[in-house]
C-alpha cells in the first residue's frame, strides 16, 4: 500500500479529513496503516537538495564527535546517560544517514526517524549553545521534523494538529463564533466583580491587540478573563482580533511549513485590518516562538518583524509593574520560596530572561533560581509537541525527571510558569513523581497581589 | 626527492589549501539564505555582526564559555592542542628559515625550546583526546574511523618533525616524510571536516547572527555562552 487513508503524505485541509482522524481513537489506524506507508525516496532526496544547504550541511560535516553536546541535552541525563542519546548520535543516525543515502531509506527507517526526532528531541536548541562549532541540533531536528512531514511520518496529533491550524487557523476546532462567544461570556461572568471590565472585540486602532493560546477560550477561559481584568486594571486600550486570535502552532511541531504560514499570516491580517500599536502574546513560549520569532519568515517578511511590534506576556507585566500601571500590594507578595521556569521558546530563543528577573523583584520576597537557570535552564520536559503525544507518553515522562530535579533543589514548593506547555509539563511531573509542589502562570497571581484603586471597585 | 617535495609538490599544496578554502566561504556564504535559515543577515547588519563577534570571541577564549566550564580537562586538551597546530608551524625557526632563503622575509621566530614544548604538548594533547574517545561512552558511540585518520593526519607532520630533529634513525628520510605529512595536512583541511579550520568560524558567526538577529539579540545584551 502506497499510501493510507488516514496516514499518508496529504495535508489535512478539509472537515471531513479531519474528522477521519478524530474518529480513529489514539490514531490505531492511523499508526497502522505508517506501517505501510511506501518513502517516497526520490521526493526526499528532492526536498533535501532543494533545502538542505550550506549552514545545515557544514554542521552535518565538521561534526568533530567530540560528545560536548552529551550533558547538555536533558533526554540524555534523564536516560541515565545513554549514549544514545547524545545529540550529536541522534542527528547524525537520522538526519546525517537520510543524506548519506541520497533518500534511499525504507518504512523502518522512518519511523525510527519520527521517534527520535519527536521523542528525543524537544529542539529546545539548548545543544547548540554547548557546541564548540555553534552546531544547533535543535534546528536540524525541526528541519528533520519538515521531512518527515513531507513523507507522512508524523505523530497522529499533530498530523491533527496541523490540519486544524489550515483549517480553522487555530490548534483546535474554535470557530470565529465560539471565540466571540467565550470573551463576551466572561466579560460578563466577571463584570460584577469588576465594573466597566469589558474584553473589547475588533476595536480599530487600539493600543494593544491581544492574541491568545487556542486552550484558553477552549479549556481555561478563566485565563482570558484574568487577561481582561490585568489590562482593565491597567488602563490599557486594548483589543482582541474575532479573527487572527491563535498564536500558537503545532504546525511547526508537526513540520507542515505550509501550515505554519497560513497560521501566521491569519494574525498578521488582524494587525494590518485593527491597525493596533503593537501585540501582546498570552503567557504561552511556543506561541511567542512561532508566530513573532520565526513566522515573520514563513510569511516572507523581509526585515524578520512582524507588521508592528510584539511582545510576550511577560514584556507587558514587567512594563505595567516598572511603570506603575499595576500596582503590587508589598503585603500580599509571594513570601515563600518560589522559582521561574524558564520557557526554552521565549527565555533562550527569544533573550528575555531578564524582563522575568524584574517580575519576580516586584512580586517576590523569596526568589530562588534553578540551576542551571535563564538561557542555559533545561527544557521543562514537554515541549516541541512532546507533552500532546501519547505515543511518546511514557519516554515524555522519563525526561520530566531534570525538571523535577532541578525544581526540588530550589526548596520551593511554589513553580511560576508562564508558558502553557511547561505548565503542562510542570503538571505532569506532580502527577507524576508527587513532589508536592504547586505551578502558576502570572495572571492569577498578579490578580490576588495588585492594589485595585478605588474607582474600579465594585460598588459595596 | 627533497626538491620535488620542497618545490612543485609544496606549490601545489598550498594552492589548494587556499584557493580550497576560498571556495569554502564562497560557497558556504551562496548557501545562506535568509528565509531557509530565517535569518534577516542583510536587513539587521550591525545586530548580526555583533552576535557574530560575540559567538566567536567567547569560544576561542579557554573557558570563556558555560561548555568550556563544563568539561574543564577536554578544555585544556583542546586548546593545547589547537594552539599547538596553529602556532607551531608559524613560529618555528626552521619554517622561518626556509621562508628567508626561498622569499627574503620571515617572520617572528619562537625559540627552539618553545616550539619542542608545543609539539611534544600537541602529542600528548592528541593521545589524550584519542584516550577520551575510548573511555567515554559519550564519545566513543559517535568515533567514526573518519575521525581518527583526520587526527592522524593533523598530528603526523609533528611526530615526523619531532624524529627528524632529533634524528632518529635516517634524517632525510623524516624530514621527507615530515614536508609530506605537512602537505597533505594543507590539502586536507579545505577537502576534509578539518575544514572547520574556517568551517568554525563562519558556523559560529552564522549561529551568533541567528541569536543576534532573531532569538534575542535585539531584545538583550546578547545570549551568554
Amino acid at each position: 500500500m502506497p499510501e493510507g487513508k488516514l496516514c499518508n503524505r496529504q495535508t489535512v485541509d478539509t472537515e471531513e479529513q479531519l474528522q477521519a482522524l478524530l474518529n480513529d481513537k489514539s490514531g490505531k489506524q492511523y499508526y497502522e496503516e505508517m506501517n505501510h506507508l511506501d518513502v517516497d525516496a526520490k521526493a526526499l532526496y528532492a526536498t533535501i537538495q532543494k533545502t538542505l544547504k550550506s549552514r545545515l550541511r557544514t554542521w552535518l560535516e565538521i561534526c568533530a564527535h567530540c560528545g560536548m553536546c552529551a550533558d547538555s541535552c536533558f533526554f540524555y541525563l534523564a536516560n541515565k546517560k545513554d549514549p544514545t542519546q547524545v545529540p550529536s548520535y541522534k542527528i547524525q543516525a537520522t538526519l546525517g544517514e537520510i543524506v548519506r543515502r541520497k533518500g534511499n531509506v525504507d518504512n523502518a527507517f522512518m519511523q525510527m526517524v519520527m521517534d527520535t526526532a519527536w521523542s528525543k528531541c524537544t529542539c529546545c536548541n539548548r545543544c547548540g549553545m554547548y557546541c564548540p562549532f555553534g552546531i544547533d541540533m535543535g534546528v536540524m531536528f525541526g528541519y528533520l521534523r519538515g521531512l518527515c512531514f513531507s513523507q507522512g511520518f508524523v505523530p497522529w496529533e499533530l498530523k491533527i494538529g496541523s490540519g486544524m491550524h489550515r483549517i480553522y487557523q487555530a490548534q483546535m476546532d474554535v470557530t470565529t463564533e465560539d471565540w466571540v462567544d467565550t470573551c463576551e461570556w466572561m466579560a460578563e461572568e466577571y463584570e460584577e466583580d469588576w465594573p466597566g471590565l469589558t474584553i473589547p472585540i475588533d476595536k480599530q486602532d487600539a493600543d494593544i491587540i491581544y492574541t491568545v493560546n487556542a486552550r484558553e477560550p477552549k479549556h481555561y477561559p478563566e485565563d482570558l478573563a484574568e487577561a481582561a481584568i490585568l489590562f482593565h486594571l491597567a488602563g490599557e486600550d486594548w483589543t482582541v482580533p474575532s479573527q487572527g486570535w491563535e498564536e500558537t502552532s503545532l504546525a511547526m511541531f508537526a513540520g507542515d511549513w505550509g501550515a505554519c504560514k497560513i497560521q501566521v499570516e491569519s494574525v498578521y491580517a488582524a494587525m494590518k485590518r485593527l491597525n493596533p500599536k503593537r501585540m501582546v502574546v498570552t503567557e504561552c513560549g511556543h506561541a511567542y516562538r512561532a508566530t513573532v520569532v520565526e513566522g515573520p519568515y514563513w510569511a516572507g517578511l523581509k526585515g524578520g518583524q512582524t507588521p508592528i511590534p510584539s511582545f510576550h506576556y511577560v514584556e507587558w507585566v514587567a512594563e505595567a509593574l516598572r511603570t506603575g500601571k499595576i500596582k503590587i500590594d508589598p503585603a500580599k507578595r509571594i513570601k515563600e520560596p518560589v522559582t521561574y521556569q524558564d520557557s526554552c521558546n521565549y527565555i533562550r530563543n527569544a533573550g528575555l530572561s531578564d524582563i522575568a528577573r524584574e517580575i519576580m523583584s516586584y512580586i517576590a520576597e523569596d526568589f530562588r533560581e534553578m540551576r542551571p537557570n535563564r538561557e542555559h535552564n533545561f527544557c521543562c520536559g514537554g515541549g516541541g509537541g512532546l507533552n500532546g503525544i501519547g505515543r511518546y507518553r511514557e519516554q515524555r515522562n522519563v525526561g520530566l525527571k531534570v525538571k523535577r530535579d532541578q525544581i526540588l533543589a530550589t526548596g520551593c514548593k511554589l513553580v511560576i510558569a508562564p508558558c502553557h506547555n511547561c505548565w503542562d509539563a510542570i503538571r505532569d511531573l506532580e502527577e507524576e513523581f508527587k513532589i508536592g509542589i504547586r505551578w502558576s502562570f502570572l495572571k492569577p497571581l498578579l490578580i490576588k497581589m495588585a492594589i485595585v484603586p478605588e474607582h474600579l471597585k465594585p460598588e459595596e | 626527492m627533497y626538491a620535488f617535495v620542497t618545490g612543485p609538490l609544496a606549490w601545489l599544496s598550498f594552492t589548494v589549501f587556499i584557493v580550497g578554502i576560498i571556495a569554502r566561504v564562497i560557497w558556504y556564504f551562496r548557501g545562506l539564505n535568509w528565509q531557509m535559515d530565517r535569518v534577516a543577515y542583510k536587513e539587521h547588519m550591525a545586530y548580526g555582526i555583533k552576535g557574530a563577534i560575540r559567538s566567536i570571541v567567547f569560544w576561542l577564549i579557554p573557558f570563556g564559555t558555560h561548555s568550556w566550564r563544563f568539561y574543564p580537562f577536554f578544555t585544556i586538551c583542546f586548546f593545547t592542542f589547537h594552539i599547538g597546530l596553529l602556532f607551531t608551524p608559524l613560529f618555528i625557526y626552521g619554517h622561518n628559515v626556509l621562508l628567508q632563503e626561498r622569499f627574503g622575509w620571515s617572520l617572528w621566530a619562537m625559540p627552539e625550546s618553545v616550539a619542542l614544548f608545543m609539539t611534544v604538548a600537541v602529542i600528548i594533547a592528541a593521545l589524550f583526546i584519542i584516550l577520551r574517545r575510548n573511555a567515554l561512552p559519550e564519545v566513543r558511540i559517535i568515533t567514526k574511523p573518519y575521525d581518527y585518520l583526520v587526527l592522524v593526519i593533523a598530528v603526523a607532520p609533528f611526530v615526523t618533525g619531532l624524529l627528524a630533529n632529533f634524528q632518529v634513525g635516517n634524517y632525510n628520510f623524516w624530514l621527507i616524510a615530515h614536508i609530506l605529512a605537512g602537505e597533505i595536512f594543507l590539502v586536507a583541511i579545505p577537502l576534509t571536516k578539518l575544514s572547520h579550520f574556517i568551517g568554525f568560524f563562519l558556523s559560529r558567526a552564522q549561529l551568533g547572527m541567528d541569536y543576534g538577529i532573531k532569538r534575542g539579540g535585539m531584545k538583550s545584551k546578547g545570549l551568554s555562552w
